[in-house]
C-alpha cells in the first residue's frame, strides 16, 4: 500500500506541510502585531494634501516629510513633554529599585525579626485596595501632589508584586553561606548588602527595573488623574490631550471662524501621527535587546519561597 | 518594664533592616492603607474641606448605606457589572485557548530562529501604552480616513461610524485584547513547554507516535497544571477590568457607554466627570470586596491543586 511510497519519517519534526502551516499561523499574527504600528509609520509619512483627499493609504499618493519638519519646528510641547517623561522615567525607576530592594531584601533575611509582618503588610496590599476615589482624595488632599513631579512618580514606585518576584530571588540566588561569610568578617548588614547581596543579584534587579522603566514611560493615566498644568504632561498624556482638543473643536465647529483658527493652531493627522511615531520609537528600538529580562520576569513570578 | 527593654532591643538589633523597610512601608501606608481607610467616604455624603483630609472626613456627614442603595438602584450598576464579567469572561477563555495553540505552534516550529522572529514581532504589543493603542485603532475605525471604511468603500459596501456604533464594539474590544495579550501569556506557556522532559519524547517516539499524538499525550496534559492556575488567577481578577482599554480604545465616546462602561471607567467618571464622589466611592468599593472575595476562593482552589502555585 504506502510501500513505494515509504520514507523515514522523523518523529521529531513535523511534516513540511504542517510545518509550512504552523509557520504561517505565527508569521501571519505575528505581522498582525506589527502592522498598526507600520501603518502609523506611512500616514506619518504621507502627503497631508493626499491623505485629506484620500483618507489613510498603505500606498499613498504622495510621500512627505512635512509632518516632521512641523513637529520639530513647532517642537516645544514634544520636547518638553520627552523631557518630562525621560525625567520621570529616570528618577521613577531609581526611586522604585532603591524601595523595592530594600524592602525585598529585608523581608528575605531569615534573622530579621519583623520579617512576617513586613511581608504581610506588603502582600496584603495585593488583595485589597481603597480604590481610585480614596487614592485620588489621600494624593490630592492629605499628600497635595496635584500638580507636582511627584505624582507622576510615587503612584508608581511601590508595587507588592515586584517585592515578592524580587525577595524570592534573593533568596534563591544569594546563599545564606555568603551573607554569614560577610557578618564573620565583621561587615555590618547594609555593607553586605551592597558588597555581596547586590552584585549577585543584578539580573533580578535589571528585570524589575526594566518592568519599571516600562511602566513609567508608557504612564498617561497619573497625569490623567493628577496633572493641570501644561510643563507637566508627560508624553503619552500628551498625545492623549491633542486628541482629545480636536474632537472638541469638531464638535463645536460650526459656530464661528474663531474654532477653525483654533483647529489650525492643532497639529494635522500627519503630525500626530508623526508623534506617535517618536513617542513609540525608543520603545520599539529597545525592546528586542530587553525582551529576555521580560520573559524571565514573567516566568519567574511563578515561583515562589 | 522588661518587655518594653525587650522591644527596644529589638528593634535597635534589626535596626538596620528596618531602615531599609522604612521607605518602602510609608509608601504602602500613604498609598495603600490610608485608601483603605478612606473607603469610609462610601457610607458618607463627601464634602470636600479646604482644611484637609481629616477635615474633609470629619466633616461629612454620614448617611449609612445610601450610597450603595442609589448606586444598585441605577441600571448602571447592572451594566457594568454584566460589563466587566462578560469581557473578562471571553478575555480568559479566547486567550487561553490562543495562547496555548500559540505557545505549542512556536515550540514546534522547525527553524527555531524564525520562531524567535515571530515571537519578538507579537511581544511588541504588550510594550505600548493604549494611548499608542487607541490612534493604531483610530487609523483603522476613522469614520472618514480610516481603512476598514475604505476597504468597505471599495468593495461597494456602505461606510460605518465606528465610534457611534456599540454593536460592533464587544467584537472590536475583544480583538484588541487579543491583539495585546496573547503573545505576552504565550511566553509563560512556550516557557512551561520548554521545561517539559524531553525524554519523554524520545519514548513516544520510539512506539510511533506522531508529532500530533505527542502534542495530544504530553504537551497538553503537562500544560494543565500551570493551565489551571493562570485561569483561577485570572479569575480572582474577573472583578478589575483593564482602563486603558475600556477608556483609551473607544476614544470615551458617550454613544458606546452601553458596551464600553466597566466599572473601572464608571469609578474614573464619577471622580472626574460627574462628580459624584460617594458613589463612586461605593461602586470602588463593592469592586474591592467582591474581588478580594474572588481572589480568596481561586487561591484556596489553586492551593488545592497545586501547594507550590497558589498566591499564598
Amino acid at each position: 500500500m504506502s510501500a513505494r511510497t515509504y520514507k523515514v519519517r522523523d518523529f521529531h519534526r513535523l511534516s513540511t506541510p504542517w510545518n509550512v502551516i504552523f509557520n504561517l499561523f505565527a508569521g501571519i499574527f505575528a505581522f498582525l502585531c506589527v502592522f498598526p504600528f507600520l501603518f502609523v509609520v506611512i500616514i506619518s509619512f504621507t502627503d497631508e494634501n493626499a491623505l485629506a483627499r484620500d483618507g489613510y493609504k498603505l500606498i499613498p499618493a504622495g510621500w512627505s516629510l512635512e509632518a516632521y519638519r512641523y513637529v520639530f519646528q513647532t517642537g516645544d510641547t514634544l520636547l518638553r513633554s520627552y523631557g518630562v517623561t525621560i525625567f520621570v522615567t529616570v528618577v521613577g525607576t531609581i526611586v522604585s529599585l532603591l524601595f523595592i530592594s530594600f524592602y525585598a531584601y529585608a523581608i528575605s533575611r531569615k534573622s530579621f525579626k519583623y520579617r512576617n509582618f513586613f511581608a504581610f503588610f506588603a502582600f496584603f496590599t495585593m488583595l485589597f485596595n481603597g480604590g481610585l476615589v480614596p487614592t485620588y482624595i489621600i494624593v490630592t488632599q492629605m499628600l497635595s501632589l496635584k500638580d507636582s513631579v511627584w505624582a507622576l512618580i510615587l503612584p508608581l514606585a511601590v508595587n507588592a508584586f515586584y517585592i515578592m518576584i524580587l525577595r524570592t530571588f534573593y533568596s534563591t540566588s544569594v546563599p545564606d553561606a555568603i551573607i554569614e561569610s560577610g557578618k564573620i568578617d565583621g561587615a555590618g548588614e547594609f555593607r553586605i548588602f551592597l558588597k555581596l547581596v547586590l552584585p549577585l543579584s543584578l539580573p533580578g534587579l535589571a528585570t524589575i527595573g526594566l518592568f519599571s522603566t516600562l511602566g513609567y514611560w508608557n504612564d498617561w493615566f497619573n497625569a490623567l488623574l493628577y496633572i493641570d498644568n501644561p510643563n507637566l504632561v508627560p508624553l503619552q498624556s500628551m498625545l492623549m490631550r491633542i486628541e482629545t482638543s480636536m474632537q472638541f473643536i469638531l464638535q463645536n465647529s460650526q459656530n464661528s471662524s474663531l474654532s477653525l483658527e483654533a483647529l489650525r493652531s492643532l497639529p494635522q493627522d500627519t503630525s500626530r501621527m508623526a508623534m506617535v511615531v517618536l513617542a513609540t520609537g525608543p520603545i520599539i528600538f529597545a525592546y528586542p535587546f530587553f525582551q529576555r529580562y521580560f520573559i524571565q520576569g514573567l516566568t519567574v513570578g511563578a515561583v515562589k519561597e | 518594664m522588661k518587655m518594653v527593654g525587650g522591644f527596644f532591643r529589638d528593634i535597635i538589633k534589626n535596626k538596620v533592616l528596618l531602615l531599609m523597610v522604612l521607605p518602602g512601608a510609608l509608601w504602602f501606608l500613604f498609598f495603600s492603607y490610608m485608601p483603605m481607610f478612606g473607603t469610609i467616604i462610601a457610607f458618607k455624603q463627601y464634602r470636600f474641606s479646604r482644611d484637609g483630609f481629616w477635615a474633609s472626613i470629619v466633616n461629612s456627614k454620614w448617611v449609612g448605606l445610601d450610597n450603595f442603595k442609589f448606586l444598585f438602584s441605577t441600571n448602571d450598576a447592572y451594566i457594568i457589572t454584566r460589563n466587566t464579567l462578560l469581557y473578562n469572561v471571553a478575555f480568559i477563555i479566547i486567550g487561553l485557548i490562543l495562547s496555548v495553540l500559540m505557545a505549542v505552534v512556536l515550540s514546534e516550529i522547525a527553524n527555531k530562529r524564525l520562531a524567535k522572529v515571530y515571537q519578538t514581532g507579537m511581544f511588541l504589543p504588550y510594550f505600548l501604552s493604549w494611548v499608542i493603542v487607541g490612534y493604531f485603532a483610530f487609523s483603522f475605525l476613522s469614520s472618514e480616513r480610516g481603512l476598514l471604511n475604505q476597504v468597505f468603500k471599495s468593495l461597494g459596501w456602505e461606510s460605518m461610524q465606528w465610534y457611534n456604533d456599540p454593536k460592533v464594539w464587544p467584537y472590536i474590544l475583544i480583538l484588541v485584547y487579543l491583539w495585546k495579550a496573547v503573545g505576552y501569556n504565550s511566553v509563560v506557556y512556550l516557557a512551561a513547554i520548554m521545561g517539559i522532559d524531553k525524554s519523554l519524547y524520545e519514548a513516544a517516539m520510539i512506539d510511533g507516535a506522531s508529532k500530533f499524538q505527542q502534542i495530544r499525550n504530553i504537551t497538553i496534559p503537562l500544560l494543565t497544571p500551570i493551565i489551571t492556575i493562570m485561569t483561577l488567577l485570572a479569575v480572582g481578577k474577573i472583578f478589575y477590568a483593564d482602563f486603558g482599554l475600556f477608556y483609551q480604545v473607544p476614544r470615551d465616546s458617550g454613544t458606546l457607554y452601553s458596551v464600553t462602561n466597566v466599572i473601572d471607567t464608571y469609578v474614573y467618571r464619577g471622580l472626574k466627570t460627574t462628580g459624584e464622589i460617594g458613589m463612586s466611592t461605593a461602586a470602588g468599593l463593592y469592586q474591592s470586596v467582591v474581588g478580594f472575595v474572588l481572589v480568596m476562593t481561586s487561591n484556596y482552589i489553586v492551593r488545592k491543586f497545586d501547594k507550590d502555585s497558589a498566591l499564598f
